[in-house]
């Protein structure tokens, strides 16, 4: 008896990894949701008849199960959110550097690794917004000058949990230094009107009904409330215009170094940095183009045009973890 | 009695258990040995100290609530009649369909500073507006994640207090013992291995929650070990932090097991339930309005506001994967349960049959898997597994049978087993709990008319625990559709689940969308919730 139950698994697997074989498939391991990737894999799918299969989750949950898996795994891309989470995975070695001419041209320097390990996908800014009812323009400069005691118990900002946070002061560190990014940290923390907000959402929602009045919040997230309620009091302020510029960040996404179908991965990540693919890809989340020849959605393009920090994305990376201890000793928690 | 053979097999099969269960709690033990130092020193010097008082805080907090709720709730639906109480007794099961991190974003929205409660008090009464406390704190903590789990300790109580005989309660009345003292001196002591049991799925429950807390933004001894994988990317200094959490859960064990070992004792008579009294006036005004008030809150309110966003968010949310997702969450809830509760049954039975230390050493043990947060625990299994993939594909390689990839991890198989190493206590708790039914003069009954072995197993013990094994079932099954992290990490392609959706969408702190697959989540766990409250009637009904 045993032995059939032993010899029919056997079989299945047998034929299970046949008929996985069989049709033209890719996987990608995306911390990137499924509702904002969706529509673009399937778009692929049928252009060039290759299936892209997904499983979504945590940047480093998905990392963690590439690293386990090994040699044996079945992703041939990581797709995550923010570069800090991309400069992870080429630091544990399990991203393959990619030559592409086409990736090169269609990606400015700063959006991927210098080592060519990981690409950026879509741009997302990180900056100022404030409740137009409290807050002259004027009164706004850069992330620096919100740590100035005029803005005492003015302020809302996200958990420090957050990487999106964590990468905005690994830059600063990388821009004004340590020292410097620490009484900034602390000025933050000292203003704050509430205790830090689970999401950029509900910080937002704050800021309008007046329990603060500036936050620092990832425009796509204005975007998607002035969206569902165009009324709110909340404009966008393009920060440190004066300075480095506004901070930015990707999601993006890198090729896995134990894939069995570099060629198609790379190939797959050629189409998504392409004009079609890019304006679907930053569209479904109000997100920038990393393609400068692509145009951002009407709305977002409504905002203006900014300076932007052009630092390599990879210094959030390295700095994040400095960001993190800097942010537990001020207290921002 | 028993046979010698028959003891260590007893042994055996729990050490076995044991084993499976413990090899990723010890991969977590280990890789915490390795933990990079400078990771260690700074949380060590900045982080825990405050995360030690804040769960302390919760974890006291949240158990002295839910013994109040839970405790009062079944004393008084289980001993006294008013009007409403056939309709209570089942309705405050309901929140066991609530996840705590369901709960968490609709009562963080209502009450938020932006939420429409406090709006509204700005607009209408200002000065209550300003004084209005903030949710997103330790109270609020407390509070919330206690409405989503009295449950727990409401149906254990009530199962100790209706599997009490009758004239216990009736000897203390005729002597003279008022309700109170009844209650202190007789009720509550009799119930207290069931009241425990509640208590202990609670304790663990809270300090593994990680889904809640992290909706607060309050910091727990979870949000450390995320804190360390997330920021810092050391899966070491993780597991190190999660080795003092399963540490801590094992010192309760062994305080637990040390207390219960003192009172030994067995129900006899249990066919004569317990007459309940009829209340009258303020007293049965007051009972109703308490059960109502409890009911509002926990379920009614929340679920309410879920429908409204739920709706609202319709239109862009709903598609035809709802059914897949449905169907999955189901599926997965099953199989776990089934492979769960096979385990607890062993368990708890191998336990009964020894009754020695080590017996009951290793299966509580064996429980541990309860209280580590869902995602490191599965670490663990994906390490513990990748090996034995590893070995194994060497092995068929050999044996000339060519497969490539991963056998077991993108398997059905491990997340039931992960499920089962998860949930084992919220299973064994009931079952365990139910075997004081069966008294030594069972079995010596059975031993002079010759009955031993599987017989004795299938034909006497059975019977006697079916209850605890359905209650134990229920509750696991509720339990595996509600879990996010674990499912989260190991499923396999095209396994989402209804809280994969949901977690997709807080995440993005899109809560109305996330509305509909939690709302979807709430009706998929009220089906076991409704089976509970069924077989609890019926079981009374057969009484009567």
């Amino acid at each position: 008896m045993k032995k059939i139950i032993l010899t029919v698994s056997m079989l299945l697997i047998v034929f299970s990894s046949w008929a996985i074989a069989a049709q033209e498939e890719l996987v990608v391991y995306s911390a990137r949701k499924e509702h904002l990737i969706k529509d673009l894999f399937e778009k692929y799918e049928k252009e060039q008849g290759v299936k892209i299969k997904y499983i979504t989750g945590k940047a480093a949950v998905l990392l963690q199960r590439i690293l386990s898996e090994g040699k044996n795994t079945s992703a041939d891309i990581l797709l995550t959110v923010d570069a800090g989470n991309l400069w992870h995975a080429a630091q544990k070695k399990v991203l393959s550097p990619v030559k592409s001419q086409i990736l090169n041209h269609n990606i400015p320097a700063h959006y991927k690794d210098p080592e060519n390990r990981w690409f950026g996908l879509s741009v997302r800014a990180r900056t100022i917004v404030y409740n137009t009812d409290k807050v002259k323009k004027e009164d706004l400069s850069s992330y620096e000058a919100l740590a100035g005691d005029e803005w005492k118990d003015r302020l809302l900002l996200r958990t420090s949990k957050k990487v999106y946070n964590q990468s905005l002061v690994a830059m600063l560190i990388a821009t004004l230094g340590e020292d410097k990014t620490r009484s900034i940290v602390s000025g933050w923390v000292n203003n704050l009107a509430a205790p830090p907000y689970s999401s950029d959402t509900k910080a937002l929602e704050a800021i309008a009904v007046g329990q603060g009045d500036v936050g620092i919040v990832n425009t796509y997230y204005y975007a998607r409330l002035m969206k569902k309620n165009p009324n709110l009091p909340l404009e966008i302020f393009w920060a440190d215009q004066a300075g480095k510029g506004v901070h930015v960040n990707v999601s993006g996404a890198g090729v896995i170094k134990h894939s069995q179908k570099i060629g198609q991965a790379v190939k797959f990540l050629e189409w998504l940095s392409e004009k079609e693919a890019q304006k679907i890809f930053a569209d479904a989340n109000m997100e920038f183009p990393v393609n400068e020849a692509v145009a951002p959605h009407d709305y977002v393009r409504g905002w203006g045009k900014f300076k932007e920090s052009t630092m390599n994305l990879a210094k959030a990376g390295e700095l994040q973890a400095r960001a993190i201890k800097l942010m537990d000793m001020e207290g921002y928690k | 009695m028993t046979t010698s053979i028959k003891h260590q097999g007893g042994f055996i099969v729990s050490a076995g258990i044991a084993g499976v269960i413990l090899s990723p709690v010890l991969f977590i033990l280990i890789s915490g040995i390795s933990a990079e130092p400078d990771i260690w020193l700074h949380l060590k010097q900045y982080v825990l100290p405050g995360l030690l008082k804040n769960t302390a805080f919760l974890v006291t907090g949240v158990i002295c609530t839910t013994a109040c709720l839970g405790v009062s709730l079944a004393w008084l639906t289980s001993f006294y009649e008013f009007s409403g109480r056939r309709y209570f007794e089942k309705l405050l099961l309901f929140p066991l369909a609530i996840p705590a991190y369901v709960m968490a974003f609709i009562y963080t929205g209502l009450l938020d500073f932006s939420g429409p409660v406090r709006t509204f008090l700005r607009a209408h009464t200002p000065e209550l507006g300003a004084f209005f406390p903030e949710i997103r704190s330790g109270w609020g903590a407390v509070l919330v994640i206690s409405l989503a789990i009295f449950p727990y300790v409401y149906l254990m109580a009530s199962s100790g207090f209706r599997s009490m005989s009758r004239s216990m309660v009736e000897a203390s009345q005729s002597l003279g013992g008022g309700r109170l003292f009844t209650l202190l001196r007789v009720t509550l002591p009799m119930a207290r291995p069931w009241i425990f049991g509640g208590l202990i799925l609670v304790f663990m429950e809270t300090l593994a929650d990680f889904g809640a807390v992290s909706v607060f933004n309050y910091d727990t001894f979870t949000t450390g070990v995320y804190k360390a994988w997330y920021g810092f990317f050391s899966v070491n200094a993780a597991s190190q932090l999660a080795s003092i959490l399963v540490i801590i859960v094992l010192l309760i064990f062994a305080t637990e097991s040390y207390f219960r070992k003192k009172q030994q004792f067995y129900n006899r008579g249990s066919q004569q339930q317990i007459q309940r009294q009829t209340l009258n006036g303020m007293p049965h005004i007051l009972a109703s309005a308490f059960c109502t008030g409890v009911f509002l809150i926990s379920f009614a309110i929340p679920v309410g506001q879920l429908l409204v966003w739920a709706i609202e968010a319709f239109e862009v949310e709903f598609s035809t994967h709802y059914g897949k997702l449905v169907t999955n969450t189901l599926f997965l809830g099953l199989m776990g349960t089934a492979v769960t509760i096979s385990v607890a049954v062993i368990l708890a039975y191998s336990g009964r049959l020894m009754k020695d230390m080590k017996t009951g050493a290793v299966a509580k043990l064996a429980l541990s898997g309860y209280a580590l947060p869902g995602t490191v625990l599965a670490v663990g299994i994906v390490n513990v597994v990748a090996g034995v993939d590893k070995n194994l594909l060497g092995a068929l390689n050999v044996l000339g049978i060519p497969i490539s990839g991963n056998i077991l991890q993108s398997s059905l198989v491990l997340l039931p087993l992960c499920y089962m190493i998860r949930f084992l206590t919220a299973g064994y708790n009931p079952v365990f709990s139910n075997m004081t039914r069966i008294t030594p003069s069972i079995d010596e009954a059975a031993n002079l008319m010759k009955i031993s072995g599987i017989k004795l197993f299938s034909k006497i013990h059975l019977p006697l625990i079916r209850r605890g094994i359905t209650t134990g079932s229920i509750l696991v099954l509720v339990e595996i559709i509600k879990e996010m992290p674990v499912t989260l990490m190991l499923r396999p392609f095209g396994w989402d689940t209804l809280a994969v959706k949901v977690f997709e969408l807080t995440s993005e702190g899109e809560w109305e969308r996330a509305a509909l697959p939690a709302i979807t989540l709430v009706l998929a766990g009220m089906i076991p919730v409704m089976l509970l409250s069924f077989i609890g009637r019926n079981k009374e009904r057969n009484k009567k």
